[in-house]
This record gives structure tokens, C-alpha cells and sequence, in this order.
């Protein structure tokens, strides 16, 4: 039976101990986190706030005037628990010029320019504070693509990227995340009751354990099948993967010269630290 | 006869030899200063695991007039020193290596018959194969030494143990990997495990150094160990911290274990290699030639 119980002590002490690492080898000492009020982002602050010490945290929430109020609660109650500093900017008065501007707007591009205006907040604040912007993904949202590409998606590092969005949420149990932020259902919170497993059509907990078996177990979308997934929920999920590959990888270099940026020209980031 | 054994489970700086240099003096003075007879480092000890393009730029040879191995070569005058490093040919190929340090001679070097190239692992890309796997003569009596992925497969150690190690020393750079219910990553187990199994099914000691930090995503887990010829676990590091962790192993163990269980006189070598003669030779289309 797939099982995706983790153990919560062995991930926290990587996970912080990576933050740390990561953050002091390139020279700097703080974080900045942009807090929803949702699970994820309340999981990558605790860690860095543990990692690194809450002073040296930045908790930044970018509400729209649409936000509910409860996001911004629970991310008070976040910042709350956990110590670090913190502070609000409202991001409505950055994006409704653009908005107004094309008032045939679907809601998409409205949420991508909001998930991307947060970006450009949060990383004009890591400068101001010195630190570097700790990602928020888990590892469902990154292979579903749920997510915008240089908007939720940008950051300095993600700690949460190989932890499925059910792992998270062990995590965040054991390390004592709130309990009104564990238990509402997840929202991108774009617009007034959206909820991640209404728009995308399944629950975490079902994909979860199908993307595991996929991905991690290098299972056939045939086999998947035959352990009893529905034959169409697996091609859903599969040709997701797929088609949202482009969000995972850095964009390409047309290749002309014999040592190109991407193929043949390759370091790590810590080179050198 | 009894020795002292460090295991040094450290962090390094990715390309930075002399930064990682300094840090093996340092620790070998501490070593030493602790009682410890020999230090083991981890693979790629002096300059980091996923080197990539670097790797030309890192190479040195293990030879009296390098600037690299003069002071090591000078530290391994009061204790002896097995260090993981980038070694260059004549021919300039490049190997992932360990070198044995004592007294101020280089022992004997290693290099990696196994170059793990898949998953997460590029060595082959960027790296030589070696081609030999021999034990050799130090002054705590015969010593073999692999490096991580070569004691993935069981051939090396059992070449070693008959080519006469009764110590096996195993360096390794392990990317933590397979976080499940338990309390340990599923790669820490899996090396814990073998580990344990070479010393048993060899009667033999076995010394493993790993090394902790991170580079870039990857983390290196620790969990140095030292087991005895009955499997036993005698001492173990922490999990993903740095740590110099000592222990003492008497060789004349070997005798009462041997004595009880005589595995290695049993041992038959002239079938083993008879069947594998037939085994490479043979038309069937058997895998793993």
C-alpha cells in the first residue's frame, strides 16, 4: 500500500540545517517569506524562523483587497507562533492600474499578475532586509504546475519542493503550525472561494499518493490503473505533469557555440562556498 | 594488536582544496591529540562531491613535491591519514581517489572502479574508472580501501578480504535520500546495513567515514560507523552534523572470531573463479557480464 507517512524529526533537521547552510554560505543571514495565512508558507517560515533565529525572518503578507480576512489572521497567527518580524503590503493599489487597463481580464490573468506582483514585493524587501526569499511550493504543486511561473514559483531556495502537500502537512503538525491554518482547505486565495482541489478537480490526499507512485515508484500510468486509480484521473494527471514541464526547468538556450549556459557549462550554485 | 580509529564525518568547501586542506590539518591534529592512530576522511575529502567542470581544476597527485600532499604527507608523520581527493594521470585522466598516508609515504592509492551514473549521480561523465582493487600493507596489518559506490557491489570487498584485508576502510560522499516513517534516510539504512554485512560475512573490521553538509539540494547524512568481525556496530556519528568520532578496534579479535567461525579458510576462491571462467564464457544469455 503506497504510505506517505514521514518522519517528521529526520525532514526538520535536514530542512533547517539546509536553510541555514544555504542562506549563510552565500554570505547573508536573513529570509523572507511571504506569508499567505495557507499551510505552505506557514511550514517554510517555521523552518527558517528555527533555521536561522525568528529575528533574522521576515514575514511579508501582500493581501488584495478581494484576500479573506481569515488568510490574514492565520498568517498573524503564524507570525505569532513563530516570532519573526514582520509586515504588510497591500498589493491591490500595484495591480489594479494593469487590471483596469484590460477589463476583459479573466480570472488567471488576474491571478497571475497578483502571484507575480508578490514577487516583485517580496524580492524588492529581501534586498531591503538583506536576506534571501525562502520558496513556499511542496513537491504536488510543482509537478501539477499548480503554480505561477515566476510569480508563487520564484524564490532564492524551497525547502518544501520534495515534500508532497499530504508530507507537509505532517510536518507542520509536528512542528506545531497553528491549527486553523493545518486544517482549512488549501486556496490560492485569488479570488473569493476558490480552493486548490475544487479547481483542480481531485483531492490532495488522492493525487498524492498517485503522483508517489509515478513519480517515486517510476510507476506506468498502466500499472497505476491496475492498483485501481481511475483510468482518466491518471491520464489527467499524467499529461499535467507533462504539459507543465516548462515551469520546472530553466528556459532554454539555443545551443550555437561549443560551450553553452545549461549543457555543457556546469556548476553547482554553491560552487565555491 | 589495538588501534584507535578516527572517523572524521566533515563538512567541505565545494572546490575549495586549500580551504578543505587546512581543515584536514586541523582535524588531524585534534585526531591525534585524542589518541587516534589512523584518520579516515571522507570521498572527495579535500574538494566536494558534485564538482562537475570543476574537477580538471582540482586534480592533484598524490606525490611528495605536490602542494597539497607535502603537508598531509608531513601530518601522516604522527598519524596516519586516508584522504579522498581529485587524482590526475600522466595521461590526464582524472579519478575519484584515495590516498594512505603514513610515516610520510604515500601507501597506496585507490581508485574508483565504480562510478555511479544515474539517478542523481554523474561520475561517469566527468571522471576515469579505475581498474584495480588491491589491499595493502600498513603498519596495523593489511588494509583494503573503497570508496562509496564500490562497496555497493559486493566484488570489491571480496577481493579485498582475499587479497588479505582483515580492515576495510570506506570513505563515501552519501546524498541523503528516502525520507520515510522511520528514524533514518532509506540510503543511511541501506549503507548501515551493508556495512554491518561486510564485516560478518568477511570476519573482518570495517571503518566507514561519511561526510555531512550540503551542496546545493543534496544532503550528506553522516552516520560514520566502525564494525567488528561479528557485524557489530562499535561506534557511530551523528546524523548530518560534523563530528570526529573515535573508537579503538583489537586485531586480535579476529582470532577468537575466526577461531569460531572460520569463513575465510573455508573461502573457495579457485571455484569461485572456475564458475565465473564458465559464467563469461558461456553462450546462455545471462546478464551481468
Amino acid at each position: 500500500m503506497t504510505d506517505l507517512t514521514i518522519n517528521p524529526a529526520v525532514a526538520r533537521k535536514i530542512l533547517t540545517g539546509w536553510i541555514r547552510a544555504e542562506i549563510t554560505r552565500s554570505g547573508m543571514q536573513h529570509a523572507v517569506v511571504g506569508l499567505s495565512g495557507g499551510l505552505d508558507s506557514a511550514m517554510s517560515c517555521f523552518l527558517a524562523a528555527e533555521a536561522l533565529g525568528p529575528q533574522n525572518v521576515l514575514a511579508v503578507r501582500m493581501p488584495y483587497r478581494t484576500s479573506s480576512q481569515d488568510s490574514l489572521d492565520d498568517a498573524q497567527r503564524v507570525i505569532d507562533a513563530t516570532g519573526v518580524q514582520s509586515a504588510t503590503i497591500e498589493i491591490t493599489p500595484m495591480v489594479e492600474p494593469l487590471m483596469e487597463r484590460f477589463p476583459e481580464m479573466t480570472s488567471l490573468r488576474r491571478g497571475n499578475i497578483m502571484a507575480r506582483m508578490r514577487m516583485v514585493v517580496l524580492y524588492d524587501q529581501s534586498a531591503a532586509f538583506g536576506g534571501l526569499v525562502v520558496g513556499t511550493g511542496n513537491k504536488t504543486e510543482i509537478l501539477l504546475g499548480y503554480t505561477t511561473l515566476y510569480g508563487d514559483s520564484a524564490c532564492a531556495l524551497n525547502p518544501l519542493g520534495d515534500l508532497y502537500k499530504t508530507q507537509v502537512r505532517q510536518l507542520a503538525s509536528a512542528m506545531g503550525v497553528p491549527e486553523s491554518v493545518r486544517v482549512k482547505p488549501p486556496t490560492a486565495d485569488l479570488w473569493a472561494g476558490q480552493t486548490d482541489e475544487g479547481e483542480l478537480g481531485f483531492t490532495y490526499a488522492e493525487v498524492d499518493k498517485l503522483l508517489y507512485l509515478l513519480v517515486d515508484e517510476r510507476a506506468t500510468p498502466e500499472e497505476c490503473v491496475q492498483a485501481g486509480y481511475d483510468e482518466a484521473f491518471v491520464r489527467k494527471v499524467v499529461e499535467r505533469i507533462r504539459r507543465n514541464h516548462f515551469k520546472r526547468v530553466m528556459p532554454p538556450i539555443a545551443k550555437l557555440s561549443n560551450r553553452t549556459v545549461g549543457y555543457d557549462f556546469l556548476y553547482l550554485r554553491d560552487w565555491g562556498t | 594488536m589495538k588501534l584507535t580509529i578516527g572517523l572524521s564525518q566533515m563538512n567541505t568547501v565545494l572546490g575549495d582544496v586549500q580551504a578543505n586542506l587546512e581543515k584536514h590539518l586541523e582535524i588531524a591534529k585534534q585526531a591525534r591529540s585524542q589518541g587516534a592512530d589512523l584518520l579516515v576522511f571522507p570521498e572527495l575529502s579535500l574538494t566536494g562531491y558534485v564538482l562537475q567542470d570543476l574537477v580538471p581544476t582540482l586534480a592533484h597527485r598524490p606525490t611528495a613535491d605536490d602542494p597539497v600532499f607535502r603537508p598531509l604527507l608531513a601530518a601522516s608523520q604522527k598519524i596516519d591519514l586516508m584522504v579522498g581527493f581529485v587524482e590526475v594521470d600522466e595521461r590526464r585522466r582524472f579519478f575519484i581517489a584515495a590516498a594512505y598516508l603514513s610515516r610520510g609515504q604515500v601507501l597506496h592509492v585507490h581508485r574508483k572502479v565504480y562510478l555511479p551514473t544515474y539517478s542523481m549521480f554523474d561520475e561517469g561523465r566527468f571522471f576515469a574508472w579505475g581498474d584495480s582493487v588491491r589491499a595493502f600493507n600498513t603498519r596495523f596489518g593489511r588494509v583494503g580501501m573503497l570508496i562509496c559506490e564500490d562497496f555497493w557491489h559486493a566484488s570489491p570487498p571480496y577481493l579485498l578480504w582475499l587479497d588479505g584485508a582483515d580492515l576495510f576502510l570506506h570513505m563515501s560522499a552519501s546524498p541523503g535520500r528516502g525520507l520515510n516513517d522511520s528514524d533514518r534516510l532509506e540510503s543511511a539504512a541501506w549503507v548501515d546495513h551493508i556495512n554491518a554485512a561486510y564485516a560478518s560475512l568477511f570476519t573482518a573490521f570495517v571503518a566507514h567515514a561519511n561526510r555531512v553538509g550540503y551542496e546545493d539540494g543534496l544532503n550528506f547524512w553522516g552516520g560514520s560507523a566502525l564494525y567488528g568481525p561479528d557485524g557489530s556496530l562499535l561506534v557511530e556519528g551523528p546524523m548530518h552534523e560534523e563530528a570526529l568520532t573515535l573508537g579503538e578496534i583489537d586485531m586480535t579479535r579476529l582470532h577468537h572470531t575466526r577461531a569460531r567461525l572460520p569463513l575465510l579458510r573455508d573461502e573457495r576462491p579457485g571455484l569461485v573463479a572456475r564458475e565465473l571462467e564458465r559464467i563469461l564464457h558461456s553462450q546462455s544469455p545471462n546478464p551481468g557480464r
